[in-house]
């Protein structure tokens, strides 16, 4: 196991490395520069001025070597856009907040989700199925961005206890982490449905009913267990997704998160903004994985991780 | 108890043409013919198949019933709500949003089924692949896929539309579903690989391998169709979440480009109109979202429930 | 139920409670101010709310930007120059100034009593410091080109020369003298600009990030800087030792970071801001055409147009420029597209400036560009017909108008569109894509038409006139016309305002002749205020100035 977990380490750097390269690869060949702004141009001795003060007048093979040793050190580097925060602080600061949203969608989404579906296909093609797939249906059918404006429009300005978008108390996350919750509890739900469906069918849990075991703990010993898996095996993207927060209902809501900067820093070309969300989204979205691959060997024992098992 | 030795030439192994026990006998026809029947007697998948085939030919047919062109402005007639000349009303510009609605939702099914349609056929091939071969071989596609999903998504697809844009004429439906598929099969890869893993353990499988069957045979004949289910399951959940990437997109300006309207581009526009009360604009377009989502959905689950090999009679 | 899938359960209930724990210390103070009852009367204190829109990428005088930096700049500094309470440039850190004979010596003499918000005295010595922090190739201030008028200005921030010959001398602690390039008759209005906003120099040499935190941050205005929630809200209070504090009536401003319209509108109608200047359109339709009182609309110094790339044939010729120009129908556009009170552009030059006899330039020169369908598609034939092509000719080209992605844009250029194929029978694609790639297509010369913007920096026509100098950095369409270039030397060469402003009306009539650029139309900024809120004023080149507010009842 912890050889497992050490190999695992060692090819999350080389992955890490990858995806360096090819952002940097990516977001060089687009062209702009992180100087210009929508209003003004800026003429081309204060840009030659503006590319020295960056080290963007450098030659791109010296850039990407000095990214990567800044990176080895933890140290994403000056935002050039943002002349008052490094990457570091920028994203020290955003990401406890789109954390914070995104583990409350989560444990939404895992508590209802699972739940939901597993009540639909219990009660296959009876009422109990039609609402569970109702509710799921609907939130997979809603643009977050719909979700997002109606829920201002119609709850916020309604229910005087609910902010109208912002930051800072509980109350203010109420609605964001539900519009977040929404999709991956649908998707949950569904994907519970389907495989309790495929495991009920299974001839262990008929075996188990027929050796008179109570219908609750076969559903709880073998049905659930089994279903969860592939929850479980797209529960490590939803995680990272989530966690670095998503950009329609932070800017929608007034969130300050990071998952604006997934975005901004393209459109900004703020290269070492662009950098800094990249290697950290990659190292949250490596760590979930392997998180999931290791409860997935917990729970499922056939699943093999490891050569000694065979 | 005998001291009689075995030596390797003593064996023989045994051939896949002259051993057809593990064959599947009944006919293919047969099989979908039988799909169908358990498919029918699912009064939501039909209700669901028959929106979308209704949607399917409103998406055709449905931007010439008006007699209004999609593009066609007029300042005069600017955002009036429903009423009988104006069967879904105006938008800013004096556009008939009947037309529009439905040219969008030709465009959105498009732009959905094709991604969907990639990402299925790429992570089918690349996950079953992946799950099956030697570990060596699995550990290299999977850690290339995890490099590919390691980069943010958004950033992905807002940096594609970016440099694409420049070499043509901005975001074209290429540009947008090719934006979207080039990490949107790895979650799908993923699932088939963890559906493998977890059934070449069982003992079907396992049996099938002993008695001499290939890789790909077993991949075709037992874990594909037996992983069917999740994986159908996951290609109905695709198409609203390519038709959301591109709506999401359009809240960024990267949507589709003009003068083509996808409803995601329209749900934008009604957006603009939110705040001074005409919600019509952002719900015409919402609703029809809805159903195509509700239709993809309980037709998925039906045919899943059809197609699986264990629940048939 | 499994008890690992519970304890998986459980170790994200404990993450989410871990950062909800973390995050949530440091935002507790500020949201008292943000969630008081309409009007900021809460505690007794005046506070005005309002949103700023995008996050300030510096709050250092020297590296501000734009709009979102500097109208937190313009409440927490002061120029030598100021805008007051009616809006009109009066003496702000400087008591008086004296303008030597050839115009180009200014002597400015600083008030008594002026601090900084540290206590220490604002003195000639930061002024002089602050222009050449500015203008040092390693501050590499984007907006260091506004400093240029100043005699070596130029050449020291490229490199030529070294910051001594830069002609910016505090004489004595009270006084700073200034020498010009040449003389320029808005220098005066320019010391109000953000750029030529003081640091203290103590401050900033013994600390290069005084500006990035609003412990060290120093400023010398009417506002100090109390808090900075990046992303999120910039808080302002009122700094008791400005020499003008009588004068302000608010006790603080809060600014919210929120980028989303709908949103900030949504809490502008709930009573959560006073103020919001960035409206979504179809509110600012809704309120003008209810004749709201809640709505201002404001004038602003900017010029909507369209570049025609002169490189490309057939819009080489003049004639095809005009009838382009002479073929859109700007009222349309204004009145049922853009609908925020727009004005159709007549011309390059926006209204609001005066002439040498104090009459509004634009009225006086006149309108040189009208709508006429006729003249239009006759011009545009005959152009046609020079350069060899037929309309046919032309639509097989595929020529696009190219614009940066954003809804008031796309909608713009599709009316446009329009009324080209109606007018002119001939048919022009259209082409959005990102900004940056459209100043690179530009650049580059890789497009037909392409739409462009241009927001002024100071009250005088030749923020705008400047433009298409031959020698000009923001000249994209390369209009190159010596006589053209003659005029606008001669115009920069006086202070005498009947030279200059002769030469300027000279060169616009000029330039719409040869139509190198069709204005479609002028900019405004309009803004919703509560009717309690009183004192706003707007300056056209600035945004709401919101320093004098106050909030009644």
């Amino acid at each position: 196991m912890a050889k497992y977990i050490l190999k695992r380490f060692a090819l999350g750097i080389v992955t890490i490395w990858a995806v360096i390269t090819i952002t940097f690869i990516l977001m060089h060949s687009v062209p702009g520069n992180p100087f210009a702004t929508e209003s003004r141009k800026i003429p081309p001795n204060i840009m030659e001025n503006l590319m020295k003060k960056y080290g963007l007048d450098k030659p791109k093979s010296e850039q990407y070597i000095m990214y990567l040793k800044n990176i080895a050190k933890f140290d994403f580097g000056e935002s050039m856009k943002s002349d008052s925060e490094t990457v570091n602080q920028i994203i020290a600061r955003g990401f406890p907040v789109s954390a914070r949203l995104g583990l409350q969608s989560i444990l939404i989404a895992l508590i209802f989700g699972p739940a939901l579906g597993a009540i639909a296909a219990l009660y296959q093609n009876k009422i109990p199925d039609y609402v569970a797939m109702i509710i799921s249906i609907i939130g997979v059918s809603v643009p977050s961005f719909v979700l997002g404006s109606f829920l201002i429009q119609f709850v916020a300005t309604k229910v005087e206890w609910i902010p109208i978008g912002g930051w800072g108390e509980f109350r203010h996350t109420l609605l964001p982490s539900f519009a977040l919750a929404v999709m991956p509890l649908a998707r949950f739900s569904r994907l519970m449905r389907s495989s309790m469906l495929e495991i009920l069918g299974q001839d262990y849990i008929k075996t188990a009913k027929s050796k008179g075991i109570s219908k609750f703990a076969v559903i709880m010993k073998h049905a659930v267990r089994n279903a969860i898996l592939p929850i479980i095996s797209i529960l490590g993207t939803t995680v990272s997704d989530l966690v670095v927060g998503s950009f329609v209902i932070e800017k929608i809501f007034g969130i300050p998160g990071l998952g604006q900067f997934f975005t901004t820093s393209v459109f900004n070309r703020d290269y070492t903004l662009i950098m800094g969300v990249t290697v950290f989204y990659a190292l949250v979205l490596i760590s979930a994985m392997l998180l999931v691959d290791i409860a997935y060997m917990l729970i499922d024992p056939r699943i093999r991780l490891t050569k000694e098992g065979h | 108890m005998s001291d009689m030795t075995y030596t390797k030439d003593m064996f023989q192994k045994v051939k896949r043409e002259s051993y057809h026990a593990d064959e599947i006998k009944r006919p293919t026809i047969k099989y979908w013919a039988d799909v169908w029947r358990r498919l029918k007697m699912n009064k939501l998948a039909m209700t669901g198949l028959f929106i979308l085939i209704i949607m399917g030919i409103m998406s055709i047919i449905g931007p010439h019933l008006s007699g209004f062109d999609y593009k066609e402005q007029d300042y005069s007639q600017v955002n009036i709500r429903p009423n009988s000349t104006y069967w879904f009303g105006t938008d800013e510009l004096g556009r008939d949003l009947f037309s529009r609605a439905w040219l969008g939702t030709r465009y959105s099914l498009l732009i959905g089924i094709a991604a969907a349609l990639i990402d299925f056929g790429i992570g089918v091939i690349y996950g079953g692949i992946a799950g099956i071969s030697s570990r060596k071989v699995d550990a290299i596609m999977m850690r290339i896929a995890e490099v590919i999903y390691s980069i943010p998504y958004m950033l992905v697809v807002v940096l594609i539309s970016v440099v694409f844009s420049t070499a043509g004429s901005g975001t074209s439906m290429f540009v947008l579903i090719f934006a979207m598929t080039i990490t949107g099969w790895v979650p799908m890869a993923n699932l088939v690989r963890g559906q493998v893993l977890q059934l070449r353990e069982f003992e079907y499988s396992m049996a099938s391998e002993s008695l001499g069957a290939s890789k790909g045979w077993i991949l075709r004949k037992h874990i594909i169709p037996n992983s069917f289910g999740p994986i159908l399951v996951n290609v109905t959940l695709t198409i609203p979440r390519a038709i959301f990437s591109e709506a999401t997109l359009s809240f960024m300006g990267l949507g589709l480009q003009l003068p083509k309207p996808s409803l995601g581009t329209l749900a934008n526009d009604g957006l603009a109109v939110m705040p001074i009360g005409l919600f019509y604009q952002i719900l015409i377009p919402s609703i029809l979202i809805s159903l195509i989502m509700f239709s993809f959905n309980v037709l998925g689950d039906g045919l899943r429930d059809a197609l699986d090999p264990r629940l048939r009679k | 139920m499994s008890k690992r899938l519970l304890v998986l359960i459980s170790v994200l209930l404990a993450l989410a409670i871990l950062f909800t724990g973390c995050s949530s210390p440091s935002t507790d103070e500020g949201d008292k101010n943000s969630n008081g009852t309409p009007g900021g009367q809460t505690t007794g204190k005046k506070i005005l709310r309002t949103n700023n829109s995008s996050e300030p990428g510096s709050l250092d005088p020297a590296l501000a930007q734009g709009t979102h930096e500097s109208w937190i700049l313009e409440n927490v500094f002061e120029g030598l120059m100021t805008f007051d309470e009616n809006g009109n440039l009066v003496e702000g850190m400087a008591e008086s100034y004296e303008v030597s004979d050839d115009g180009l010596t200014y002597t400015f003499k600083l008030r008594d009593g002026i601090k900084w918000t540290n206590g220490d005295p604002v003195t000639a010595h930061d002024f002089e410091y602050s222009w050449k922090r500015a203008l040092a190739p390693e501050t590499a201030a984007n907006y260091a080109s506004i400093l240029y008028y100043i005699k070596g200005a130029e050449d020291y921030n490229t490199g030529k020369a070294s910051a001594d010959d830069v002609a910016v001398k505090a004489l004595d602690d009270k006084t700073l003298e200034v020498t010009l390039e040449a003389p320029t008759a808005y220098f005066l209005e320019l010391t109000a600009f953000y750029t030529y906003f003081p640091v203290n120099k103590n401050v900033a040499e013994s600390n290069p990030d005084w500006a990035k935190d609003p412990s060290t941050y120093v400023s010398n205005g009417p506002f100090k800087l109390v808090e900075w929630k990046h992303n999120d809200q910039v808080i302002l209070e009122k700094n008791p030792d400005y020499y003008n504090a009588d004068k302000i009536k608010l006790d603080g401003i809060d600014l919210d970071i929120l980028e989303d319209q709908n949103t900030a509108w949504q809490k502008y109608q709930g009573g959560e801001y006073d103020l919001l200047v960035d409206v979504p359109t179809s509110v600012v339709n809704e309120l003008k055409t209810k004749n709201d009182p809640q709505l201002q609309i404001g004038l602003q110094v900017g010029t909507y147009y369209y570049n025609v790339n002169p490189k490309v044939k057939p819009f080489n010729n003049a004639k095809v420029r005009k009838g382009l120009a002479l073929a859109l129908d700007r009222e349309t556009i204004v009145e049922k597209i853009t609908m925020g009170g727009q004005i159709p552009a007549t011309g390059v030059v926006p209204p609001g400036m005066k002439d040498e006899n104090g009459n509004d330039f634009r009225e006086s020169v006149g309108d040189l560009i009208k709508y006429d369908p006729a003249e239009a598609k006759k011009l545009f034939e005959e152009g046609l017909a020079e350069e060899g092509m037929t309309v046919e000719d032309f639509n097989k080209q595929g020529f696009v108008l190219l614009y940066n992605t954003s809804e008031s844009h796309k909608k713009i250029a599709q009316a446009a569109q329009e009324m080209w194929r109606t007018t002119l029978g001939i048919e022009i694609g259209l082409e959005n894509v990102e900004f940056q790639v459209k100043l690179n297509r530009e650049q580059s010369g890789d497009y037909q038409i392409s739409r462009a913007g241009w927001i002024g920096d100071f009250m005088d026509p030749m923020t705008f006139l400047d433009l298409w100098w031959s020698d000009s950095a923001f000249n994209d369409v390369k209009y190159n016309n010596p006589e053209y270039d003659a005029l606008i030397r001669q115009a920069k060469s006086t202070n005498d305002q009947n030279v200059r402003m002769k030469a300027m009306k000279e060169a616009e009539k000029m330039l719409m002749k040869d139509m190198p650029v069709i204005p479609v139309y002028f900019y405004t900024q309009p803004y919703t205020v509560k009717p309690n809120v009183t004192g706003i004023i707007k300056v056209p080149v600035r945004y709401p100035i919101i320093t004098y507010a106050d909030i009644t009842g």
